[in-house]
């Protein structure tokens, strides 16, 4: 055709109006008028276009940080109170707990079975709305942002509130005088790195769910919650039946988990600190390439 | 600025556009009209690069939109059948979270949103929630946000439907105001009085064909007379009208509630009408429109 040299061209002097004008420089508008468009729209680098992003759920945020900071920070805290504290105290420190006490064996775990949670309850309704109720994916992808860039967007985010979530929980549960060294702060980024190996599969589920979202609730009662229940959260797998303790090894809590006591309460050997980090690591992998497949099943349709 | 040749829109089995030839020139504003299901809203898609063909060729804006998809859609405005705001935002957050995308700075997406506030009229809502909005408000609100980035090519699905006469009429007026400023537009609707008003060019849409194409007074010139008699009778007293004055215009069409006599002179045919003692409980003479040229077609109305 023949405008499509044209139109390349047009497209090097929009790039060129565009920085120009992001440096206050009235010779950009000058610029577009003469290479004929008009738009002052371009294409951003994929990085850039995520962040962007994270800015629009930060805007969210910003207005609605409390009422999310219950669910997601206030709520693990609940628990360090009511097991840590208050369970606890009945619990005498044995071998199970290696030698500590309850508070201290309980708090790691805390932190990644909120984060997790946090992650899931994210990415499962709220995923769902951008495809279906709202419909504000539709909205960005008609942009330059991409569907993979949308992805990107939507897992870093949801890793900085998790992160953000996290810190408040640990700063509480110091408090409380829950974490014996300084092997906590690694805690937070093994709990982020948990609730995206979580969270992502969700997030994929969400990208492939058309009716009302039923199927979550399903994922909820019997796959979250017997998770939490079952992953080393509050008592040592070995006491879970051994014809049925495989299930704590596939869960991804459990890894998690296991790699939360080892950075704060020691014992725990390189090998299986790697092992664990490669299931988490490997299963964030596999989902997020789902889950890019069906953002674009979805939105490219 | 949109070129395509043999266009084709296939879901699974279904083929929604069954090769579609259309050309839209530079300032100018372009209409897809047509029933629903008629292929408008997948033909619109696939200019807006957010759905691939599955067969033809397409250029918009000179560029590929299965190689270029990111760079044409930078200098495109898209107004969506569904709002698909984020409701949970301020009118104000709407749109400068949206002028980013288009790598607008900061500074420029703050001026943008006031201006377009001003625009839709909606600086008085400006920090109120999306939610809050009336649906013409917040038909205002999409069709501003896709302004933000002062797009070369405007696309609207249907910006109209649900809206009330008031808001409808107002939102002609903001399109007039685009078109006027060098905005070239693509519309679609299923309201022929839409198409009429806004377009200088259109193509009538039927089952993922084009049946016609050209513009308004052209088409309505080629597939009708200048005026419709239409007569309406009371329920049960329409049998075998259509055949009694069939020779006063130069076609009849018998719709379920009235028979329409197209003729050349409307009031000499519904005097004619009276003289074969014909009494219909209401007549109504009128110019030809485009739902009429769409009845001649098609043999069906637009909405149903």
């Amino acid at each position: 055709m023949a405008g499509r040299d044209t139109a390349g061209r047009d497209t090097a002097g929009r790039d060129t109006a565009g920085r120009d004008m992001t440096g206050g420089n009235m010779a950009g508008a000058t610029a577009r008028v003469e290479t004929g468009s008009r738009s002052a729209g371009w294409v951003l680098g994929s990085w850039r276009a995520a962040w962007l992003r994270v800015e629009a759920h930060w805007t969210w945020y910003r207005r609605y940080w409390q009422s999310s900071l219950y669910s997601s920070g206030l709520q693990p805290v609940l628990f360090l109170a009511a097991m840590g504290l208050g369970f606890g105290s009945q619990v005498e420190a044995g071998p199970a707990t290696g030698g500590l006490a309850y508070l201290h064996y309980v708090a790691p775990a805390l932190l990644v079975a909120g984060a997790v949670q946090n992650a899931i309850g994210e990415l499962s309704y709220p995923v769902l709305s951008g495809f279906k109720w709202q419909q504000d994916y539709y909205a960005v992808t008609a942009t330059p942002v991409t569907a993979g860039q949308l992805l990107g967007g939507q897992i870093i985010w949801i890793a900085l509130r998790v992160g953000i979530a996290c810190v408040v929980y640990a700063i509480i549960a110091l408090l409380f005088g829950a974490w014996l060294n300084a092997g906590a702060l690694l805690v937070i980024p093994v709990g982020v790195l948990a609730a995206v190996a979580c969270g992502v599969p969700i997030m994929a589920v969400a990208a492939t769910t058309y009716n009302e979202g039923e199927r979550f609730a399903a994922i909820f009662r019997f796959l979250v919650m017997p998770m939490i229940l079952f992953s080393g959260t509050f008592f040592p797998i070995e006491q879970i039946p051994g014809a049925v303790r495989w299930l704590a090894w596939i869960s991804p809590v459990w890894h998690g988990t296991e790699l939360a006591r080892g950075v704060t309460l020691g014992g725990l050997g390189i090998g299986p600190a790697l092992g664990h980090l490669a299931f988490l690591g490997a299963l964030f992998g596999v989902s997020a390439v789902l889950a890019r497949r069906y953002f674009y099943r979805r939105l490219v349709v | 600025m949109v070129e395509a040749k043999a266009l084709v829109k296939r879901f699974g089995d279904f083929e929604a556009v069954r090769g579609i030839d259309v050309q839209v020139r530079k300032g100018e504003a372009f209409g897809f009209l047509g029933p629903n299901g008629a292929g408008k809203s997948s033909t619109m898609r696939m200019i807006a690069s957010t759905s691939p063909r599955s067969d033809g060729d397409l250029r918009v804006l000179g560029m590929d939109p299965d190689v270029d998809g990111p760079r044409i859609r930078a200098r495109l405005g898209s107004v969506p059948q569904q709002d698909t705001l984020d409701t949970e935002l301020t009118v104000r957050q709407n749109l400068q979270i949206y002028g980013r995308y288009f790598g607008m700075s900061r500074a420029d997406v703050r001026r943008k949103a006031t201006e377009l506030m001003e625009f839709a009229q909606l600086s008085e809502r400006a920090d109120g929630l999306v939610d809050a909005l009336s649906g013409g408000m917040k038909r205002r609100l999409t069709i501003a946000r896709s302004l933000v980035n002062d797009p070369d090519l405007l696309l609207l699905d249907e910006p109209t439907t649900g809206l009330d006469p008031q808001a409808r009429h107002m939102l002609w007026d903001r399109l007039f105001r685009l078109k006027a400023g060098g905005v070239t537009l693509i519309i679609t609707s299923h309201y022929m009085d839409e198409v009429e008003q806004l377009c200088d060019r259109l193509v009538v849409m039927d089952d993922g064909r084009i049946v016609a194409e050209g513009s308004p007074s052209e088409l309505i010139a080629r597939y009708s007379t200048r005026e419709v008699l239409e007569l309406r009778f009371a329920p049960g007293e329409q049998g075998g009208i259509a055949e009694r004055v069939a020779e006063f215009g130069g076609r009849v069409e018998e719709l379920p509630d009235r028979v329409l006599v197209y003729t050349g002179d409307g009031e000499r045919a519904l005097e004619q009408v009276h003289g074969r003692d014909v009494r219909p409980a209401s007549s109504l003479v009128r110019r030809s429109t485009l739902e009429d040229v769409f009845l001649r077609l098609t043999g069906r109305t637009l909405v149903d």
